[in-house]
């Protein structure tokens, strides 16, 4: 199982191997020619290859905008599909550079597994799905139903806390993949499959008839998807971190990836620095001073990306929600650039 | 060298010097193998300390904060640790295991002998089921059983009510839950006994028959032990027993005993499996029985039933066991393929849910490699000390 094998190599790192040194990911990236990124691999919308093999989805998108800052190559990327249970192992292990799928920031995650999350790129919460056959309109009516959940998710957890508040009895059915857990919901075997709400649109357009299936109004939980990468190395967590809060930057600023090359002429000072025209602010990260400028060339700013992806220009038509910026009424908040 | 060999066929020991230089050498391997696992282990540890990445066992008193979907014992998502979903799982492996190692020793047992037959049908019958599930990967076995038994069970609304009580759909299998009357110990006893005595009753007839070649008939006397002294007993307390049953409700079926479908399809799938090698095992040991046997048990009148029973299967039982132990201990390790079905044996919810919540991949893993291999080498401890037992003493 690839579980138990990136496992291993772990443990065949930790006993006969020294730890890496910090401040040394990006001079082995940068060696490597690469980025290894860890994605879902099945989730529409985040993380999936489309029919031609090409990765498509928001993570992967922010996987290619850290790759476009390092080598003004959105395509030097090498993306690993990980399962829910491996990502965390294959991070420690050093298979890959950074994990972008879809993974909740929590405190024991953050602490305890030598994880730094670096950005929260999707406000996301749990929902539930039923058949619309049901005639269920809210979750508080699911007491003693079945519900499927992927295994080793925050989800899972949340389900139980969620049922145990409520006094309401629960079945759970657990599940390796989300893909498995998704097709014993459609099999009848449970009655609703709960996972981050953003997963839910996604999953019901794999569905043999999506208008059968309605998504439920409860959000029970808080699910900040991030980015994570491993503790030790502080320069490569920035320049992760700070890719995400240029991409915001530039959608605040009105910088897209039509008009970015018009905006180098810019008179304000703020899209100047931001697109390196002024001021020094890559050689810190190890960067060219236009690596932001790279960033929104290739790829576009955060609201291109998230409308590109999972927004109205795509089949799961998610809205904005929490995720528009803190100008429009949500939690989409990049810090100055200067 | 030679002198040494020499030595021990004429049942001297090897010389002195010899024997300390080979005790030397072996203990200084020994020592040198106990360094770098302890090298290894304290390395493991500093390495994890400086990366910040929590280890020990500290987390086995945590809440577990996730639900079970089979639980042998008392088992609740808000109260109960990451060491007690530990013990469900390990249990539920254990049910699945020895369910799995008795269908598929007999199914076993028969097809091999099956495959011996001389009706021709029957043989190649047996012979083609042991090709077919031989060489199809045991993986695409059960997943084909589960959707097979998943799709072929009716829905929630459409449930098949069982006389007696049961509820079957593609939820499960819901059987009445029996409710132990206050007298129902004394059965239990009464069944003790009843074992017993029977055990007792079968060691006087075979000792009869080996002094004097008379076959009792004991078949009904020792049903008669077994099954009927429990029953009196179960009457004259009064029928201490009453049964819950399932009702089905909006969502679910609720009371009574649920068999989860997984668990169904992975006992199907396993079952299957394994008998299949066992059957080559059955069939290797009873053509390991010299011809001259089968014949002096022919001339002797015996018919093919007898003849099996006495005279080839305890001959074959030597070559059969040691193959038969490699294949329980398959079997064992073949069912944490459970993760792929949903079903919640050890791997599934200790080395899989518990990993991914606490992160601490290297103990849990290494936790559930050494109870794999405690189970296993008990399994084969046992089928070794059977053996010894029925071995045959040779003159």
């Amino acid at each position: 199982m690839k579980c138990l094998g990136t496992a291993i190599a772990l443990a065949m790192a930790l006993a006969f191997g020294t730890q890496a040194a910090s401040a040394q990911m990006l001079a082995a990236v940068k060696e490597r020619g690469e980025l290894i990124c860890g994605a879902n691999g099945t989730l529409a919308g985040f993380g999936i290859p489309d029919p031609q093999g090409n990765w498509t989805g928001f993570d992967v998108d922010f996987c290619r905008a850290i790759a476009a800052a390092i080598f003004n190559d959105p395509t030097k990327v090498k993306f690993l599909p990980l399962t829910a249970k491996d990502r965390f192992t294959a991070l420690q292990s050093g298979e890959i550079d950074v994990l972008s799928r879809n993974t909740t920031w929590t405190l024991s995650r953050d602490t305890s597994l030598g994880l730094d999350f670096a950005a929260i790129t999707f406000y996301d919460g749990q929902g539930f799905m039923v058949r619309k056959a049901l005639k269920v309109s809210s979750a508080l009516e699911l007491n003693d139903a079945s519900v499927c959940v992927q295994q080793g998710t925050t989800s899972e957890l949340n389900l139980a806390d969620y049922f145990r508040s409520n006094h309401m009895g629960l079945k759970t059915v657990t599940f390796a993949t989300g893909e498995d857990a998704v097709k014993a919901y459609e099999s009848g075997r449970c009655d609703a499959y709960t996972t981050d709400s953003s997963g839910l649109y996604g999953e019901r357009l794999h569905l043999a008839d999506p208008s059968q299936h309605v998504v439920l109004p409860e959000i029970i939980s808080k699910e900040p998807l991030s980015a994570v990468v491993r503790h030790g190395d502080d320069q490569w967590t920035d320049i992760v971190r700070w890719t995400h809060f240029v991409m915001v930057d530039a959608e605040e600023l009105g910088v897209s990836k039509a008009n970015v090359n018009e905006k180098l002429k810019s008179d304000d000072p703020e899209t100047r620095r931001l697109l390196g025209v002024e001021g020094q602010y890559g050689e810190p990260l190890g960067l060219t001073n236009d690596w932001a400028y790279r960033v929104i060339k290739h790829i576009g700013n955060y609201g291109e990306s998230f409308e590109r992806n999972v927004g109205q220009g795509s089949p799961l038509k998610i809205v904005r929600g929490l995720n528009a910026l803190w100008t429009k009424g949500g939690l989409q908040y990049g810090p100055p650039i200067r | 060298m030679t002198e040494a060999i020499q030595g021990s066929v004429q049942g001297n020991p090897p010389r002195p010097a010899r024997r300390f230089g080979s005790i030397a050498l072996q203990i200084a391997i020994v020592v040198v193998i106990g360094v770098l696992a302890y090298g290894a282990i304290t390395n493991v540890v500093q390495n994890l300390a400086r990366a910040h990445i929590a280890s020990g066992f500290g987390f086995w008193n945590n809440t577990a904060g996730f639900d079970i979907s089979q639980t042998l014992i008392a088992y609740s998502a808000s109260t109960s640790s990451f060491g007690r979903a530990f013990w469900v799982g390990l249990l539920n492996t254990l049910l699945v295991a020895g369910i799995g190692i008795v269908l598929a020793t007999v199914l076993g047992f028969v097809v091999g002998i099956a495959k011996l037959s001389r009706n021709w049908l029957v043989a190649r019958l047996a012979g083609g089921y042991v090709e077919l599930i031989r060489n199809v990967p045991l993986l695409l076995q059960l997943l084909f059983w589960y959707n097979a038994v998943l799709k072929s069970l009716p829905l929630l609304r459409g449930s098949v009510t069982l006389p007696g009580g049961g509820i079957l759909n593609n939820r499960g299998l819901f059987l009445p839950r029996p409710q132990w009357g206050p007298h129902f110990g004394i059965v239990v006893v009464a069944l003790i006994v009843g074992l017993l005595a029977a055990a007792v009753l079968r060691r006087l007839a075979r000792r009869r028959r080996e002094r004097t070649g008379e076959d009792l008939r004991i078949f009904w006397p020792l049903l008669g032990l077994v099954v009927g002294l429990p029953l009196a007993a179960f009457v004259l307390t009064g029928f201490p027993l009453s049964f819950s049953v399932p009702q089905a409700g909006r969502f679910n079926v609720s009371g009574g005993v649920e068999i989860l479908p997984e668990l169904g399809a992975l006992v199907l799938a396993l079952t299957i499996y394994t008998a299949a090698f066992i059957a080559e095992v059955v069939r290797a040991g009873v053509l390991a029985v010299s011809a001259g046997q089968i014949e002096a048990a022919q001339a002797l009148g015996l018919r093919s039933g007898a003849m099996l029973r006495l005279v080839v299967l305890p001959q074959a039982m030597r070559v059969i066991i040691p193959p038969l132990t490699s294949q329980y201990l398959n079997l064992i390790k073949n069912s944490s393929l459970a993760v792929a079905v949903g079903y919640p044996d050890l791997v599934q919810v200790f080395a899989g849910t518990v990993l991914n919540i606490t992160g601490q991949s290297v103990e849990t893993i290494a936790l559930t490699m050494a109870v794999y291999l405690a189970m296993s080498l008990f399994i084969a401890l046992l089928m070794s000390l059977y053996g010894r037992a029925t071995a045959i003493a040779e003159r």
